[in-house]
């Protein structure tokens, strides 16, 4: 083995390199801090490794051209050997990484990381999230099917509402009049130069300083940060308590990247590529878009935004929660680290969580979306027509034919934009049922004009026979007192 | 100038990087080559900046009167797909080179043209000629079959594109995505839409 040393020993004496690696791999860390909650950001950068990897090889095939792209990636999945597993891993690869960056962001959140000396690190991390989201959402472009072609859509929705230079700005996102091959070409230039050089450099500079100032200790209760004494804290408990990076904390930073990596593979074999679905043609309207997981939260806060609020939110509250970030570790740079001592910091992390959570749960099955086909697809359960007159069997196909069963379900089947029916007539009354009908209202349109008064009556019977069997149906309170006051006819007509 | 003669030894051991002659001379060099490339930069990048400006054009520059087709194939009193083909599309735009837009026929020479888009974010709707409306799939924006807002979250009706009837054909003033700063014809409100969003409008 003569000859590796000499080859060595070579290379050596040109690159100068032995020393700065053995600088970064030996310096001492807090002892405390080789844990299995310190690996979140060295995964994040192997699964980046993994992006630009499988980026390049798919790279070799894909066309960036609106005519094309489609059907590359149909021949990507089809026809190429492994070019399914490869679109695959960076699909999947793309998922894993948007999930471990905000996991390792909670997690430096949570152990107080962000404060002095590394603010800095903590504000370069924030422009890291903001590039992971543009590559999370410049690659959904890239896969260029209907998803992405409606994305692009609502992408310029949102840019057309900026007051004063929306219009030129949404110009020169769609580069020219409309979403086309100039659009797909510049979002690809997006995500495959422009964004992922300034994640390198980001990421370099990110490492540096943690290299320099050295892994966030293990935060204590009762031992504060403050600027007149960290450093020389800090040195203390990596120099005289400490041991060297490697191997003391790298060993847990390397199983738990392979085990990422692994997972990625897995998930990839097992539920394969993402896509394409339908061809990116805009006069197939028979769509219903929807973003991948990491936007659906924003897909379903868009949905409950009021007319009047969504402008200003949509431009207003998303700069407010970067300046924010970037401003937290300006606001709180000194002070407890540790959980037990800062509640509002938990508090926060959690609703942020929990909100997450539950929008995106919400954005994965669309509860304000009328259910397209329900009405020609989804019939009448049988236990609502049994025992009917003809007249209100007749308002069930009214009920039908009129797409109102879009937006409201029988039987937990049908949309959910509006209530369930299933017990309306014990809500509302025959006359307020009729007006609900004709005028709409409450976030319902009104159908006075595409009905005609056979058919509002038919619709109207029906719905007044929805209830369970020991169920009341709802009286006009008024009429009824009414009719206490006047003495009874003599025997009502019956209809 | 380009010969400068070598100092005399004596000077050149005081001479030091401390030397205020010496710093401020190579620092002056400094500055000017710093200066140089500065020029040279702001001189080669500012017409870039025209470059990727490129697509921004004055309001109206993209629209044109296109043709969606002989008026018979709109029946009246019904509301129909049309489609059309992007008066600037390139070679590379393949199927994005057309855009879809809903015609309405109200009788023998009145027209409705409407942007395939919602008014919220620009999702394709769907007409349902059975209850007159059109609705949205993306977040529930539904329209009656005047293009005025019924419900959800849009803040107003469809966007309407200005047509005419030229011989027998239907030409709409079209060639830009409406969006809300650009509102499908040349920024023209069409105004017994922009308005309406009661029921009674319907």
């Amino acid at each position: 083995m003569h000859w590796v040393k000499q080859i060595y020993n070579w290379l050596e004496l040109r690159l100068q390199l032995q020393g700065p690696v053995e600088d970064a791999a030996l310096h001492p860390v807090p002892r405390n801090t080789a844990s299995w909650w310190y690996v979140f950001g060295s995964a994040a950068f192997t699964l980046l490794l993994l992006q630009i990897a499988t980026g390049i090889l798919l790279a070799i095939v894909y066309v960036p051209s609106a005519a094309n792209a489609w059907n590359s990636l149909n021949w990507l999945n089809h026809d190429l050997p492994l070019g399914w597993f490869l679109r695959a891993m960076h699909g999947w690869g793309s998922n894993f990484m948007v999930a471990v960056v905000l996991v390792h962001m909670a997690q430096v959140f949570l152990f107080g990381a962000y404060k002095f000396p590394r603010e800095l690190t903590w504000i370069v991390g924030v422009f890291l999230l903001l590039m992971t989201l543009g590559m999370a959402f410049t690659g959904e472009v890239m896969r260029f099917d209907q998803d992405a072609y409606w994305g692009l859509g609502i992408g310029v929705s949102i840019v057309g509402r900026v007051p004063l230079i929306g219009g030129p700005l949404v110009d020169l996102m769609m580069g020219g009049p409309m979403i086309g091959g100039a659009t797909l070409s510049r979002f690809f230039d997006l995500h495959v130069f422009v964004i992922p050089g300034t994640l390198l450099v980001l990421v370099a500079v990110h490492v540096w300083m943690v290299l320099k100032l050295g892994i966030n200790d293990w935060p204590m209760p009762g031992r504060p940060v403050r600027r007149s004494t960290y450093l020389a804290e800090y040195h203390k408990l990596s120099h005289e308590h400490g041991l060297p990076f490697i191997p003391g904390a790298f060993w847990k930073d390397l199983i738990f990247s392979g085990a990422v990596l692994a997972a990625v593979a897995v998930c990839a074999l097992v539920f394969g590529p993402y896509g394409p679905n339908g061809q990116p043609d805009p006069t197939i309207i028979q769509t219903n878009p929807k973003p991948d997981f990491f936007f659906l939260w924003i897909y379903a806060i868009l949905a409950y935004l009021p007319p009047v609020l969504e402008t200003p939110f949509i431009l207003i509250v998303p700069i407010l929660g970067i300046a924010v970030l970037l401003a937290l570790p300006f606001y709180a740079g000194e002070g407890e680290k540790s959980w037990h001592r800062r509640p509002v910091a938990v508090l926060v992390l959690v609703t942020v969580a929990v909100s997450f959570g539950v929008f995106t749960h919400l954005g994965t099955f669309t509860p304000w979306s009328p259910i397209m086909d329900a009405w020609s697809s989804d019939p009448v359960p049988s236990k609502f027509l049994q025992d009917r007159t003809p007249l209100e069997r007749q308002g069930a196909i009214v009920f039908q034919a009129k797409q109102c069963r879009n937006c409201h379900s029988l039987d937990k089947v049908g949309g959910l934009r509006g209530p369930a029916l299933d017990d309306v007539a014990t809500r509302l009354t025959e006359d307020q049922l009729f007006r609900q009908v004709l005028q709409g209202g409450g976030n319902m349109p009104a159908y006075g004009k595409n009905l005609s008064p056979s058919e509002t009556t038919a619709l109207v019977r029906f719905l007044t026979t929805l209830h369970a069997p020991g169920q009341q149906r709802a009286t006009d309170a008024s009429g009824a007192a009414a009719a206490q006051l006047t003495p009874p006819a003599p025997e009502p007509a019956k209809q | 100038m380009t010969q400068t003669p070598d100092p005399p030894p004596a000077t050149s051991e005081h001479q030091n990087i401390d030397d205020p002659r010496a710093v401020s001379r190579r620092w002056m060099l400094l500055k000017i080559g710093v200066l140089i490339n500065a020029a040279v930069a702001v001189a080669v990048a500012t017409p870039v900046v025209r470059y990727l400006l490129g697509p921004i054009k004055r309001k109206g520059a993209y629209h044109s009167w296109i043709t969606l087709g002989p008026i018979d194939q709109f029946p009246a009193g019904e509301t129909r797909l049309a489609t059309f083909g992007n008066p600037f599309n390139q070679p590379w735009d393949g199927e994005t080179a057309n855009t879809p837009c809903w015609v309405r026929r109200i009788d023998a020479t009145n027209f409705q043209v409407f942007a395939i888009n919602c008014a919220h974010l620009g999702c394709p709707v769907r007409w349902f000629p059975q209850s007159g409306l059109f609705m949205c799939p993306c977040h529930g924006g539904v329209y009656y079959s005047d293009g005025s807002r019924a419900s959800g979250p849009p803040e107003r009706g469809l966007f309407e594109y200005k047509y005419k009837v030229a011989g027998n054909q239907l030409q709409i003033f079209a060639g830009q995505t409406p969006t809300l700063s650009n509102e499908a014809s040349n920024g023209l409100r069409v105004l017994n839409n922009y308005k309406g969003s009661g029921p009674c409008t319907g």
